[in-house]
């Protein structure tokens, strides 16, 4: 049984092709502009079985094309790396692709075992300066930067993502640490720029918590295009999402 | 005949009618891309202006231009009508001026009398003094007629739209047949025919005789329309242009005669792409002039116009005119149908920019090349106004490749098949009869008899159902009665003289009903068998609310515990139609398709117990209720993926909507998702998809400032209307469903 926060049986942002995207509940970090803060919450989600989930993947499965599957994003996945392993072996064995959507700060043994079945891991880094990541999620970078190198060691493609908060994390110098640190490992198949939008700023009002990005801008098209091509050299493959 | 035996590969059409064999013996399959493609010529771009100005014209004269109150409209009155003459290389207009409407009282006269008050004319004292006094109309027979019952169902909104006082519309001539044959040999082949019906000369015999008689009047009035623009239709046509021309002769003899709700055009770019890939290769024409006589052909569809009442514009929103055009599939030999003229019918949606009309609808095959699925899927995302029908199903369900879609979803089988008819029933009020002991939820009236009070407020599942059955099976009962009665009488006071006359003698008919509300019922059953659901009544004992405590799955989230109730309540309903005896033994089909008659069935039926208010709109056709798929786009694609088509072959409606940035982050991906969604919808034997591929911020941009979007197109039940045509009732139900976004 792994707990789901609710399912979207048309992602096209999550990884290759058509897929069916499952949001399970609980993370371990807090990101200022999270867009699902009701994801957050380590308890709650719908309890679902094994089997619900390669059944409704069985039911896509023509939607998948040669290319699409399933992705598990969140809240945090790897919370419940252990209870992912049985879901995603299933799904391994029908033939499905898997990706794992990820902020990377969980390596355990559980999560090593499951990185043996995904097909690719989409990596969230939320910045590269300590300090910023700090501010931004509540937690240092130390972990995230250490399971992308272990993800380098095993040789699993990652795909890089990279949310341009302006005022944030659009700092040039910030943005060429990135692409240097991560042009060294072969294993990055693509960088995805995620612009920042403020689509899941009604979800804290609700909720009752303190949206604290108020008043930040979504990035204009000249950010996105200056991050962009200050990126652009260091990977293989790079895309705004 | 002899020059086309030359240009052409012979068969067995030379020896009979048989359009079917000359496509077959003769097409190019094109597997190419779109490269090919030209853009519009100066002349097709002055064309166009003229009749953008003029239909801007019509939108600010509350939507009329100018109306003919002397001349009865038949296949051969009017003299004849041009846009500008010198620029036209596809000639004929339905009256002698660019969107004047003309009047066609055999429907009725009261009709035609009040669409001309509303726009402030008065029909002439000549026409209303036959048409009362002398002339009886199909509107006149048919309430000669009906049964008090009838009425009360009619009037309470258990039966809406039915085609009792405007043409019935569906029925596709083979409008190819004068281009492949001309008239002269059309006659003869009907007066063997008419020979051929001897004794005993029964009631059916009688009529039958009567009406290839007509025919062979149509045929001979529809070549005095081609010498009225100086055409000789006796002979076939034997060039691209003339074959193009041709055809819309006979198509515009067709909406001279009929102002049918549907009047389809059927599947005329294969046949077409013989004549053009001929002189091409000939080299007597060049691809822009090819390209140049489809948009003119397409733009003459775009300005077909009926004379209608307001009311009208209730059930069938924007003032469409379904000149449906079937676009490729496949050839029973495993061939596709994609040829050049397919990919050019669809280029006019670039030429002349987006268009409801014609309502092209491309009939989709896994095994059509690539290079044309992307294109479509370039087309569907740019403008919005294709709609898809899944050839696979519909070949091996009905055993035809020759076939086109009537009106808005329905198969119909080209020169060997027509369809009558039935508009829909509301099978969400007809759940209401099962909690309020067969009365009218909104009237108190007593509907269906022997329908027992509940034993509790609190619905049983059980009980209710059983007493669904009961409704049902009345309804079912007084609808085919209505229908029997409308298509006797259509036949008697209207009949379609011109489109038969391009139909093989005797043809099979379908008697098309339909249904609205399946998601509604699906939802509320699902209601009362998963939660407690508990009727709220009023002091006539009418239930006016319904309580509702727990959770229970919602059809179009891909659930079977609810999605069999739909795919149950379609096959039962279906049973019940099909055991009811028909006039002229058509055979039954039902829909799942509301045309814009969504929100007036809302109004008419009270809240429902699925947790709907009263009034509040259906979903349109077969579609999940707005914003209750809660699992995304392919979710709910599924759920209706589920009804099963042999439980509905007059077609099941899906509309898709989804805002651009949902399909993928750039052009290729999103091009590329929505040919691998539309592959797989169709792998489960889905029936139809709309799509829509539009923000829902330009849409509520475009009801502020309807000016700036005169050619605003989006896909509704089966059809296409311009966006800023609608009501403003019907564009917030629009822009109020569900716009799949994963965002």
């Amino acid at each position: 049984m792994i707990r789901v926060h609710s399912f979207e049986s048309l992602g096209t942002y999550d990884g290759p092709g058509i897929r069916l995207v499952a949001f399970l509940q609980g993370c371990n970090f807090k990101c200022l502009y999270c867009a699902n803060p009701d994801t957050i919450e380590l308890k709650g989600g719908k309890e679902t079985s094994i089997e619900e989930i390669v059944n409704m993947a069985k039911n896509q499965k023509p939607f998948f094309g040669k290319k699409g599957g399933i992705t598990f994003s969140g809240g945090e996945p790897l919370v419940q790396a252990k209870e992912l392993i049985p879901v995603v072996k299933a799904l391994k064995e029908e033939g499905f692709h898997v990706c794992i959507d990820t902020n990377g700060s969980i390596l355990n043994d559980y999560v090593k075992e499951l990185m043996q079945y995904v097909d690719i891991v989409l990596m969230d880094v939320k910045h590269m300066n300590n300090e910023k990541h700090n501010k931004l999620v509540g937690k240092s970078n130390d972990r995230t930067l250490a399971f992308a190198q272990y993800l380098n060691e095993i040789n699993k493609p990652v795909w890089l993502r990279y949310v341009l908060v302006p005022g944030y994390s659009d700092d040039q110098d910030d943005l060429h640490t990135l692409g240097k640190h991560f042009s060294t490992q072969n294993n990055i198949e693509k960088l995805e720029i995620q612009p920042y939008h403020h689509l899941g700023s009604h979800k804290y009002e609700h909720m009752g918590w303190k949206y604290e990005l108020e008043g930040v801008p979504s990035n204009t098209q000249e950010q996105l295009n200056t991050a962009f091509n200050i990126l652009k050299p260091y990977f293989k493959e790079i895309i705004i999402n | 005949m002899s020059k086309v035996k030359e240009m052409f590969a012979t068969d067995l059409w030379n020896e009979q009618v048989n359009v079917r064999n000359f496509v077959q013996k003769n097409i190019t399959p094109f597997e190419g891309d779109s490269s090919f493609l030209c853009g519009p010529t100066e002349r097709t771009k002055k064309l166009w202006s003229i009749c953008r100005e003029a239909i801007k014209e019509e939108m600010d004269n509350n939507g009329v231009r100018s109306i003919d109150t002397e001349i009865v409209s038949t296949i051969a009155s009017f003299e004849a009508g041009y846009i500008q003459k010198d620029l036209e290389l596809i000639v004929g207009l339905q009256t002698d001026e660019l969107l004047k409407r003309a009047m066609k009282p055999y429907g009725g006269i009261a009709v035609v009398e009040k669409a001309c008050s509303e726009q402030g004319l008065e029909v002439s004292d000549r026409v209303k003094d036959i048409f009362r006094n002398y002339a009886k109309t199909h509107n006149d027979g048919v309430f000669d007629v009906y049964t008090d019952e009838i009425r009360k169902y009619r009037s309470l909104g258990f039966l809406t739209g039915l085609p009792d006082n405007y043409a019935r519309g569906r029925i596709i001539g083979d409008y190819r047949r004068l281009a492949l044959y001309g008239i002269d040999a059309l006659i003869e082949a009907k007066k063997t025919d008419l020979a051929g019906l001897v004794g005993p000369m029964n009631d059916e015999k009688i009529r039958l005789r009567e009406e290839v008689a007509e025919q062979i009047k149509a045929l001979g009035q529809i070549k005095e329309l081609g010498n009225t623009y100086g055409l000789d239709l006796s002979r076939p046509a034997e060039s691209a242009q003339e074959a193009v021309q041709w055809v819309y002769m006979a198509y515009l003899a067709a909406v001279k005669e009929q102002d049918g709700a549907a009047m389809s055009l059927g599947n005329v770019s294969s046949f077409l792409d013989i004549y053009i890939q001929y002189d091409l290769e000939n080299g007597t024409i060049t691809e822009e002039l090819a390209q140049e006589f489809i948009d003119q052909f397409v733009m003459k569809l775009r300005v077909v116009r009926h004379l209608r009442m307001n009311a009208y514009n209730e059930i069938f929103a924007g003032d469409p005119t379904w000149v449906t055009e079937a676009i490729g599939g496949k050839l029973m030999d495993g061939r596709h149908k994609i040829t050049k003229t397919s990919f050019r019918f669809l280029q006019t949606l670039y030429n002349l920019g987006a268009s409801p009309e014609p309502n092209m609808t491309v009939l989709w095959s896994q095994s059509l090349p690539e290079n044309f699925k992307k294109f479509c899927s370039q087309v569907s995302i740019d403008t919005s106004s294709i709609q898809y029908e899944n050839d696979d199903l519909m070949q091996d369900t009905r055993q035809s490749d020759d076939y086109g879609i009537a009106c808005c979803v329905s198969f119909q089988e080209i020169g060997k098949q027509i369809q009558f008819f039935g508009a829909r029933t509301n099978l969400a009020k007809t759940l209401l009869l099962a909690v309020n002991g067969g009365r009218c939820e909104m009237s108190g009236k007593t509907i269906v008899e022997g329908i027992p009070e509940l034993s509790s407020d609190e619905l049983n599942f059980d009980e209710v159902m059983a007493n669904y059955k009961i409704a049902m099976k009345d309804v079912a009962r007084v609808y085919n009665e209505s229908m029997n009665i409308i298509h006797y009488m259509h036949d008697k006071y209207y009949y379609e003289k011109a489109q038969m006359a391009l139909v093989d003698t005797n043809p099979a008919i379908n008697l098309a009903y339909g249904i609205a509300g399946l998601s509604i019922v699906a939802d509320s059953l699902s209601a009362i068998k998963h939660a407690k659901v508990k009727v709220v009544r009023n002091e006539q004992g009418l239930s006016t609310d319904f309580k509702i405590e727990g959770e229970f799955p919602c059809y179009g989230n891909d659930d079977d515990r609810v999605d069999n109730l739909a795919v149950q309540i379609s096959s039962d309903f279906n049973q019940l139609l099909k055991e009811l005896g028909t006039y002229k033994n058509a055979e039954p089909t039902m829909s799942i398709l509301t045309i814009t008659s969504n929100v007036v069935y809302g109004l008419k039926t009270g809240a429902t117990p699925d947790g709907r208010a009263q009034g509040v709109a259906f979903a349109p056709g077969a579609n999940p209720m707005h914003g209750r798929d809660k699992n995304g786009a392919i979710a709910s694609l599924n759920s209706v993926a589920k009804l099963d088509y042999k439980n509905a072959l007059d077609g099941i409606s899906n509309t898709f909507s989804i805002i651009p940035k949902s399909l993928g982050a750039d052009e290729d991906v999103r091009r590329e998702n929505l040919v691998t969604m539309m592959d797989a919808y169709f792998s489960k034997e889905a029936h139809h998809l709309n799509v829509n591929v539009l923000n829902r911020e330009l849409l509520e941009d475009a009801m502020e400032n309807p000016g700036e979007y005169p050619q605003l197109t989006i896909r509704v039940s089966g059809y296409a209307v311009n966006f800023v045509r609608l009501t403003r009732e019907q564009q917030m139900e629009v822009i109020s469903r569900s716009f799949h976004s994963n965002m």
